[in-house]
């Protein structure tokens, strides 16, 4: 579980986060979502530890994690995997040898362990058969995949996705959504989705936190979100043709 | 300014921390040797070669004095060339090549957030990315510029032999004539400097970019122009602190 407790955080005087608590629970797909430009991403950073926070704490089962430095810090990360809006995958290195990169860095095995484990993650991300192509070479969907074998390659018991299915087709969008709650489920991680994606949110949103000009606006399940009486949350939901239809016809 | 050289030391100082894993390292440092290094050879050889020649003939041409002896040929081309063409315009012409392929390499990094998957698990980016490009380059550069004096000087000999503008055997007499082997030391010294300013200034104005492809870009131009810069101005201060 991690705890996140009345974080702020401003860039040059301009408050992108103000005064936000939530927890994310262990073994759940738990979703930030929120418009382009709310914070989202900000969040998301603060947590991995990429951005300092300016007030508030975050606690990774019960360890305090925010704005630690060095050593103390290295202890949660090797923890949480990671997965980036476009991959980050290292583009000089074959698909083997990215999902590889934790394992030669944090562990001893031997060659013939590692790669008996990364085919066991690959193929966890139902791929097979791509260990010597490089990420040019292989699709965006698969991009996504490679990159989601890296970051549970060390078993992380956190795993945080920021924007898991953007510039996807809606049906590769739905099975990287499915594989990150099936991955979620079996390794009972904590795993905390950045979207906007409203597909994702019904199909995956487990618990959902709404961010809305930097606060936090709503919190519920993907029941209670097309239920909900707020405003702002509303306006999001339901921002498109296709989901007012739905809402009208229910 | 002052806080853009306080952040390039910030940059630099976490560079040269010990790394993580030395075998990681080393394999790094072999993939750079091989990038920034050996993958130069070629484009030193050529320069060199055509600009040991011209040296020779043009120095060949401005002596038609019967009084000055024709060694001075050879003597001259092997100054000019051991002294200043092979450690500063070869670094500079590496600052070109290499020192924007560093800049842009680390800087699309940055922006695809590779750099940001780095420190997440925990490494030290600038560490992993940047020291071994920094030491591959001080490593290599003196080679490399070695291997361009050589080059030169026999290209010197054969376009002034060719054209018969002077004898192999006044112009070798030339080269060996008050053979000062400092001049290779003050070269060397020069060639590591600039090789740690080529990569470290690269590194670091990669490392720091942020936005998209065009800053990309930017940050590798203003590397390249940033570079030579401070080369010709060490090259100054050297030459003032090593001859004098
Ligand atoms: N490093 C930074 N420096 C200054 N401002 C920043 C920085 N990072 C983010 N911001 C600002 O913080 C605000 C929130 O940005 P953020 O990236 O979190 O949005 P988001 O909710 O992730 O949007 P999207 O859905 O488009 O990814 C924006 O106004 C952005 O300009
Ligand atoms: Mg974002």
């Amino acid at each position: 579980m991690i705890e996140v407790k009345n974080i702020s955080k401003s860039f040059d005087g301009q408050q992108v986060l103000n005064n936000i608590s939530t927890t994310f629970e262990k073994g759940k797909t738990n979703l930030i979502i929120g418009q382009s430009g709310s914070g989202k991403t900000v969040l998301m950073k603060c947590c991995i530890g990429l951005l300092n926070i300016d007030e508030g704490e975050i606690n990774f089962d019960g360890r305090l994690f925010s704005n630690l430095k060095g050593k103390s810090q290295k202890v949660v990360r090797k923890e949480m995997g990671v997965l980036f809006q476009g991959g980050a995958l290292f583009d000089s290195y074959s698909v083997e040898e990215n999902v590889m990169f934790p394992l030669n860095m944090f562990t001893s095995m031997t060659l013939e362990e590692k790669r008996a484990r990364v085919n066991e993650v690959l193929l966890d991300v139902k791929l097979e058969n791509v260990n010597r192509k490089y990420p040019s070479e292989i699709s965006g969907g698969m991009i996504k995949r490679v990159a989601i074998a890296r970051a549970i390659a060390l078993n992380p018991k956190y795993l945080f996705c920021d924007e898991p299915n953007s510039g996807l087709d809606p049906k590769t969008a739905e099975v990287i959504d499915e594989l990150i709650s099936e991955l979620t489920e079996k390794f009972q991680m904590t795993t905390v989705i950045n979207t906007h994606d409203m597909n994702s949110v019904l199909q995956i949103g487990q618990k959902i936190a709404y961010i809305y000009k930097g606060q936090l606006w709503w919190e519920g399940d993907h029941q209670g979100i097309l239920n909900t009486d707020n405003k702002e949350l509303n306006d999001f939901v339901f921002s498109t043709e296709l989901t007012r239809r739905l809402k009208f016809s229910k | 300014m002052i806080s853009e050289v306080g952040k390039y030391l910030l940059v630099i100082f976490q560079a040269f921390k010990r790394p993580d894993k030395g075998r990681v390292f080393r394999k790094q440092l072999m993939i750079d040797f091989q990038a920034l290094g050996v993958s130069s050879i070629g484009l030193v050889a050529f320069i060199s070669l055509f600009t040991g020649g011209i040296i020779a003939l043009q120095t060949a041409y401005n002596i038609d004095n019967p009084l000055v002896p024709l060694w001075l040929i050879g003597y001259t081309t092997k100054q000019m060339m051991i002294l200043e063409f092979s450690p500063t315009i070869i670094s500079l012409i590496l600052v070109g090549k290499v020192g924007s392929s560093i800049a842009s390499e680390i800087g699309t990094m940055r922006v695809t957030q590779q750099i940001d998957a780095l420190e997440v698990m925990g490494i030290n980016p600038a560490n992993y990315l940047i020291l071994p490009k920094i030491t591959a380059a001080m490593l290599y550069n003196p080679i490399l510029i070695v291997f361009s004096m050589a080059v030169g000087l026999f290209g010197g000999w054969f376009a002034v032999v060719v054209t018969g503008q002077v004898t192999s055997v006044d112009f070798i007499d030339g080269l060996q004539s008050f053979w000062d082997p400092f001049s290779i030391t003050y070269a060397l010294i020069k060639t590591l400097v600039f090789a740690f300013i080529l990569a470290s200034v690269a590194g670091y104005k990669g490392f720091t970019v942020q936005g998209g492809s065009v800053e990309v870009g930017k940050a590798s131009t203003q590397a390249v122009v940033i570079s030579s810069i401070l080369i010709i101005v060490f090259d100054l201060i050297l030459t003032q602190m090593l001859l004098t």
